[in-house]
């Protein structure tokens, strides 16, 4: 039985294979999240700001990104664009495009939350020891909000990793699209192949993000106070 | 005495909140060395008065006056004049990401760039004058809320303030950790700070105060020495004010038991 998992991950470039469809996930889902983050902030801060347009212009896309199905949103940028428009854009340019629209809506909400539940006597006790504002937000404010935005951070990142299969339907060789081409071919001969690719398949996703969450857990601890 | 400069002087002193008028002309002087107690219903604008002397609130028209010098101007630097008054609030106000010490400190280093030996070494005085020096790498979530108000109070203090303000300090405080904290408030006073107090605990006003004012719908009713004004309240609004505090026996004699 053993043998039979092992036959498949020696085949060929097999497991080389899966490690390249490893790689192709994390570098959309690193990409994808880093530009969420930076945006996210922007877009959450400008959710902030008394300027009722532009937090009207904010909740407008947040609204409708985060209510649209991903896969969706990769159908219309792969598909639509460049059937109507002509714009070929490479697959994997638009799973990175699609997943920023959808991870700065969400790293928005979060940016918002985290700036509106500091309650407003902080920001004034600051002041009566004679802090600047900006001393205020430096020591203050923006120590508080990042322990706030950690969690939802760390959740969002793992959620966006385990989303990019969806990649898959817009032809892009991630780690799940390749697991299926070996199953495909290596299935004929061998009926336990799709249970040893899936499980290993299974155990890459859960490496990578178990550190991740677990990092959360040791933040969340460091600053519970 | 009564020509030293007071600490501080506040001449007619409007403030409104969009069209509302929460304070119709308020002039008082606060001088050295001396505590005034304001007194008054909720929404007599008592709060809203401290407020304004540290630049929380901005003001309609009226002078305030620190050492003689007039903070109301549009040029204000409130930074720097915060530093010299202190003001302590109702709500637990500490920081929660920071140890006590790191709360008191703050203000210390960043604001005033003072040296951190020196500031450490009045911090932990103060801590321990309070009865708190042992809890002075606790974080704030750890402390009663007595233990809160009390390092707050250390917090403002060691900014080495001309004059001390406490809104309400101890309105949201179980009463068993009342005493504590009006406890370092009556020392404070024994040591010559000046402040100007608000507060709903009248056996307390009476005991700190060099002078009441009792204040109504946004004025000044009635200004003077505690005993005079728990005693004999000059104004209508007052004495009904007092009698708030006041219960009347609601028992009736009890009844002998008569087994049927």
């Amino acid at each position: 039985m053993l043998d039979s998992a092992l036959n498949v991950f020696r085949q060929g470039r097999n497991l080389a294979r899966l490690m390249e469809g490893l790689w192709v996930t994390l570098e959309i889902s690193a990409v994808s999240v880093l530009l969420s983050m930076l945006l996210g902030i922007v877009v959450g801060l400008l959710m902030t700001t008394r300027k009722p347009l532009w937090r009207a212009a904010a909740r407008l896309y947040l609204e409708l990104v985060r209510f649209v199905p991903i896969l969706v949103l990769l159908y219309i940028f792969y598909y639509t664009l460049s059937r109507n428009w002509g714009i070929n854009l490479e697959a994997k340019i638009v799973a990175v495009l699609v997943f920023t629209l959808w991870g700065t809506a969400e790293m928005a909400d979060l940016v918002r939350g985290a700036a509106t539940s500091l309650p407003a006597h902080q920001r004034e006790s600051g002041r009566a020891i004679g802090l600047t504002e900006s001393q205020i937000n430096r020591y203050v404010i923006i120590p508080q909000a990042v322990r706030r935005l950690i969690p939802g951070v760390i959740n969002l990142t793992t959620r966006m990793i385990k989303t990019t299969p969806f990649v898959f339907f817009i032809n892009v060789p991630e780690l799940t699209k390749v697991g299926q081409q070996i199953v495909e071919v290596a299935g004929m001969k061998n009926y336990m192949a799709s249970f040893w690719v899936y499980a290993f398949i299974f155990f890459i996703y859960f490496a990578v993000c178990y550190p991740i969450s677990r990092f959360s857990g040791f933040l969340e601890k460091k600053w519970e106070n | 005495m009564s020509t030293a400069q007071p600490v501080l002087r506040i001449r007619d002193l409007h403030k409104k909140y969009d069209r509302l008028e929460v304070l119709h002309g308020i002039s008082l002087d606060v001088p050295r060395g001396r505590v005034l107690v304001v007194i008054g219903p909720s929404g007599c604008g008592k709060s809203t008065l401290l407020r304004c002397i540290n630049g929380l609130e901005a003001i309609e028209s009226g002078d305030i006056e620190l050492n003689g010098e007039s903070i109301s101007s549009g040029k204000t630097r409130w930074n720097l004049v915060r530093q010299k008054i202190g003001m302590v609030f109702q709500s637990y106000d500490l920081f929660p990401h920071m140890t006590v010490m790191g709360n008191i400190l703050l203000g210390p280093l960043k604001a005033q760039g003072r040296d951190r030996r020196e500031v450490t070494r009045e911090a932990e005085q103060l801590l321990d004058r309070v009865g708190l020096l042992d809890r002075k790498d606790s974080y704030p979530r750890q402390l009663s809320g007595g233990q809160k108000q009390r390092v707050a109070i250390v917090r403002a203090l060691c900014m080495n303030p001309e004059i001390m303000l406490f809104d309400e300090v101890t309105a949201s405080l179980d009463p068993e950790m009342v005493r504590e904290v009006l406890d370092v408030m009556l020392g404070l006073a024994e040591r010559g700070m000046t402040m100007l107090i608000v507060t709903h605990e009248m056996a307390f006003a009476r005991a700190v105060a060099d002078k009441i004012i009792f204040m109504d719908q946004g004025v000044i009713v009635e200004s003077a020495p505690p005993n005079v004004f728990f005693e004999n309240p000059v104004s209508d609004r007052a004495r009904r004010f007092l009698n708030i505090f006041q219960f009347d026996g609601v028992k009736k004699e009890e009844q002998p038991h008569v087994e049927s």
